[in-house]
């Protein structure tokens, strides 16, 4: 039991916590990439612009 | 090409259709003469019924349809392909006014056992399932079909791919559901919560549900607009992931060709792991991701607002699924699922609170700079309310995911109160909301035919729900406390029996609930149908002349 | 429209297409992964790693009269009221006995944990009520429980149970991992008929086949093996395989 809790712990604190931040950042980093915005503001009203 | 000299001929795809189900009616007919039984025999006869039917229909539209299949353009314009979508709409309100009665009709044999008058298929055990998977998949189920269709189609500007698919689609998901609501009342089941349904009920549905995503990809693939809506991606990851978990969860062995009967491969401890990560990612793909597509839609469209933040929708939509997935152990404290994944459950559940409170503030935050509209317009209240009732589910949910409230919780009335404050207040508000916007549009009205009877419903069901969810707490919270009660002398103070007993009040108010609830959505049924049946509609509305005002612009 | 003016749009919109086609692969893919990684780390370790289901004396697989009432449990959707899974929390071991052990339900295709308690847990019934209280209960719940809510169920005592196919059930259960022997399978009509009568001869081959397994008419009423015989049969096992005098929870830490 102290084994499987102390490898899930040092699993979680490492490659688990990069994996998340890395995912999270990379989201971000595509959310908000200054190239993206006029593509992201005009998506933002294609419900409204239909024929 | 002219379409008088184009020869008709029969595609491919008609002579394959017509070759399979000649063959599949043929098959089952032979399964229902050698089963030994009565249940299962019973739905290979209808399978094979509806083949032959399939068969006659896809040759009666051969005869009937023009030559050349149906424009992708009419004059510059997508020529969209609505008549899915009218069919889901209208099945979605059959199903869903037949799903509620079902679950009147359980809440009222809980407050009154006689109820069940002893009959196997009217018993609880068997109409619950019914219940179940009438609202979530035959009602949920079919506004998220007829909508995904709807909203595909108009956010890609492209027509709906494929001309047979579309139908085999919604066709083939009905008859899904016919199969699996009266296999259990026959009781036919594997008894694993929200996917009851056995083995050739699920390959069926895999079959059906494979088109769908090939339909909805294709649309996709054919859009006139560089970026892919929102929307589309949540119904994509709605759609995907039903597929992965539905194959995961129902990997079973039958008994036979000739039984209805199978065994699924997981067992014990395993099986309760593959069963709530199936179970709790239902809610999270198909009762959340699917109608938060619905939300970034119709929220947007109803309001004549564009989505408040596109960037927040993004990060919403990523975080949503990547943390989802991983909540479903929670459904199992306390039990003998070690306990790494219990605390595993319980973190992603606890974090789960932000993206969707992300999605809510994003879903409200659309209505900036028309907050007045929530007065005049009912439809639009009733989906910012819906949005309110996701706040709420989903801040309650982390709440019990935690171990400490989960022991109190677990097996009591709460749950089944928090399941339809998300269930009534979220997935079914924002449903009637897409429904009243959608049918005018589809049947070419100008508005509904009444929309204080909007009002009405929106109002008697909100009664509805809160009567039903505070009944649910209470209950849920009294008989877990009583469970735990200790006397002085350190012994159990109440019976089991006794906990049962002081529940029956809470049941009758839930009864009571449910009903306002139904008896809105009948208000709702009465109000689609007149709009259909009205008269003055747009095309004619057109020849009268009033149109061409506003046309020259184009 | 003349093919001079199309040309262009045309080909550039195919350029364009082949990248959005892509992207909405892309978009497919990364859902797939994301989805995927949650649910293999959550739960592929619970097939390799020991001590996710506990080594106990006494677990059998279930006799054909027990897997013929279990599966009525199934069909009348009994899991949906009665839980079979004692959480470890002090009153509910001093209510329904010693928490559920994950070894306790290893045979179980499907599992029957259930997710709601509006009638009591069962996963220890076995012997707590006699086999006439069970049979009268199931007939009329109110005649023996006046407050209960539970339905009745007196067609069960009414309808034979089929005993033919239960072979078939018994090879179903192996081809998915429950250790059903050839012997078990070859005899597994006779030993259904062998537990309901004392009387049977092979009696006493049944119980070598199936330790500790109950031999008796369990609905006394009627002269046939009814499925209430075989719902009875069930109920009255649970919980009783693993005898918790014997079992060493320090042994099985995690």
């Amino acid at each position: 039991m102290q084994q499987t809790y102390l490898w899930l712990a040092n699993f979680a604190q490492s490659i688990g916590m990069l994996y998340f931040i890395g995912i999270f950042l990379a989201v971000v980093v595509y959310a908000f990439w200054p190239g993206n915005r006029d593509r992201f503001e005009a998506a933002a009203r294609l419900p409204l612009s239909e024929d | 090409m002219d379409s008088a000299t184009l020869k008709k001929s029969m595609t491919v795809s008609e002579m394959a259709l017509m070759v399979i189900f000649g063959c599949l009616a043929f098959l089952c007919l032979f399964i229902a003469g050698k089963s030994d039984e009565p249940g299962y025999a019973f739905h290979a006869g209808l399978s094979a019924i509806a083949s032959a039917a399939a068969v006659f229909f896809l040759f009666n539209r051969y005869f009937d349809r023009p030559a050349a299949s149906p424009p992708l353009e009419i004059n510059g314009k997508p020529n969209y392909n609505m008549a899915p979508v009218k069919f889901a709409t209208i099945a979605a309100l059959f199903w869903g006014v037949a799903g509620m009665t079902a679950g009147l009709w359980l809440a009222l044999e809980l407050a009154f056992p006689g109820l069940n008058f002893d009959q196997s298929w009217l018993n609880f055990g068997r109409l619950r399932p019914l219940h179940t998977s009438a609202v979530i998949f035959a009602f949920g189920g079919n506004v998220l079909i007829g909508t995904s269709f709807y909203v595909v189609q108009r956010t890609c500007r492209a027509r709906l791919a494929g001309q047979l698919a579309p139908w085999f689609v919604v066709i083939g998901y009905q008859f899904f559901i016919v199969i699996a609501a009266t296999g259990y009342l026959l009781g036919i089941t594997q008894s694993k919560e929200y996917a009851e349904p056995e083995w050739y009920a699920d390959l069926w549905l895999t079959v059906v549900w494979v088109a769908y995503l090939l339909v909805f990809l294709a649309t996709i693939w054919r859009r006139k607009e560089p970026h892919i809506f929102v929307a589309n991606w949540f119904y994509l990851a709605f759609i995907v992931t039903i597929a992965v978990l539905h194959l995961g969860n129902n990997i079973a062995v039958p008994v036979s060709l000739f039984s209805g009967k199978s065994y699924i491969v997981w067992a014990g401890v395993q099986d309760a792991m593959f069963q709530w990560w199936y179970g709790h990612n239902a809610v999270g793909f198909f009762l959340t991701a699917g109608f938060l597509a619905i939300m970034y839609y119709f929220i947007p469209k109803r309001a004549d607002r564009p989505i408040y933040s596109y960037r927040l929708s993004i990060i919403h939509f990523w975080a949503l699924i990547f943390i989802y997935i991983w909540a479903g152990p929670h459904h199992l404290h306390y039990t003998a699922l070690p306990d790494w994944a219990q605390t595993l459950g319980m973190t992603f559940s606890i974090m789960l609170w932000m993206p969707s409170w992300g999605g809510m503030i994003n879903g409200m935050m659309t209505l900036s700079g028309a907050w007045d509209k929530l007065r005049t317009d009912p439809v639009l209240r009733m989906l910012v309310v819906s949005v309110a009732f996701y706040g709420m589910a989903t801040f309650e949910g982390p709440l019990m995911s935690v171990k400490a409230v989960n022991a109190l919780s677990h097996y009591t009335d709460w749950t089944i109160g928090h399941v339809h404050s998300g269930a009534l207040g979220w997935v079914a508000f924002v449903s009637f909301g897409a429904i009243y916007c959608l049918v005018p549009w589809l049947w070419n009205k100008r508005e509904l035919y009444s929309l204080k009877l909007v009002n009405w419903h929106f109002w008697i069901s909100t009664i509805g729900i809160v009567l039903y969810i505070t009944a649910m707490w209470v209950s849920g919270i009294l008989q877990g406390l009583m469970w735990r009660s200790y006397t002085a002398l350190g012994y159990l103070e109440y019976s089991f029996i006794e906990t049962v007993a002081a529940m029956h009040p809470f049941y009758v108010i839930r009864a009571l609930g449910g009903g306002l609830f139904l008896a809105g959505t009948l208000i709702m049924v009465f109000n689609v149908w007149m709009t259909i049946r009205m008269r003055e509609d747009l095309a004619t509305a057109d020849d009268a002349g009033t149109r061409p005002v506003l046309q020259p612009a184009e | 429209m003349s093919d001079t003016v199309e040309q262009p749009p045309r080909k550039s919109l195919w350029i364009r297409h082949q990248a959005i086609e892509r992207n909405s692969i892309f978009l497919l893919l990364g859902i797939l992964i994301v989805v995927s990684i949650g649910g293999l780390i959550e739960i592929a370790p619970l097939f390799y790693l020991r001590g996710t289901i506990e080594k106990v004396e006494g677990m059998r697989p279930y006799t054909p009269l027990e897997l013929a009432g279990r599966n009525i449990y199934v069909r009348e959707g009994c899991y949906l009221c009665h839980s079979q899974m004692i959480r470890a929390l002090r009153d509910e071991t001093e209510r329904y006995g010693n928490y559920s052990l994950a070894a306790e339900s290893m045979y179980d295709h499907p599992f029957q944990w259930g997710s709601k308690r509006t009638g009591p847990d069962l996963a220890r019934v076995g012997g707590k009520y006699s086999d006439e209280w069970h049979i009268a209960h199931l007939k009329d719940p109110r005649a023996i429980v006046s407050q209960s809510v539970m339905p009745g169920y007196p067609f069960l005592a009414q309808t034979p149970l089929p005993t033919k196919a239960i072979t078939d059930h018994l090879s179903a259960n192996r081809k998915v991992g429950v250790p059903y022997s050839d012997d078990m399978i070859a005899n597994a009509e006779a030993d259904l008929k062998a537990q309901a009568n004392p009387d049977d001869p092979n009696v006493a081959a049944f119980q070598k086949r199936y330790p500790n397994a109950q031999v008796r008419k369990f609905d006394s009423e009627t002269a046939t093996i009814t499925e209430a015989d075989a719902l009875v049969a069930y109920l009255q096992m649970l919980g009783t395989l693993v005898d918790f005098k014997l079992y060493d929870d320090k042994a099985n830490l995690r």
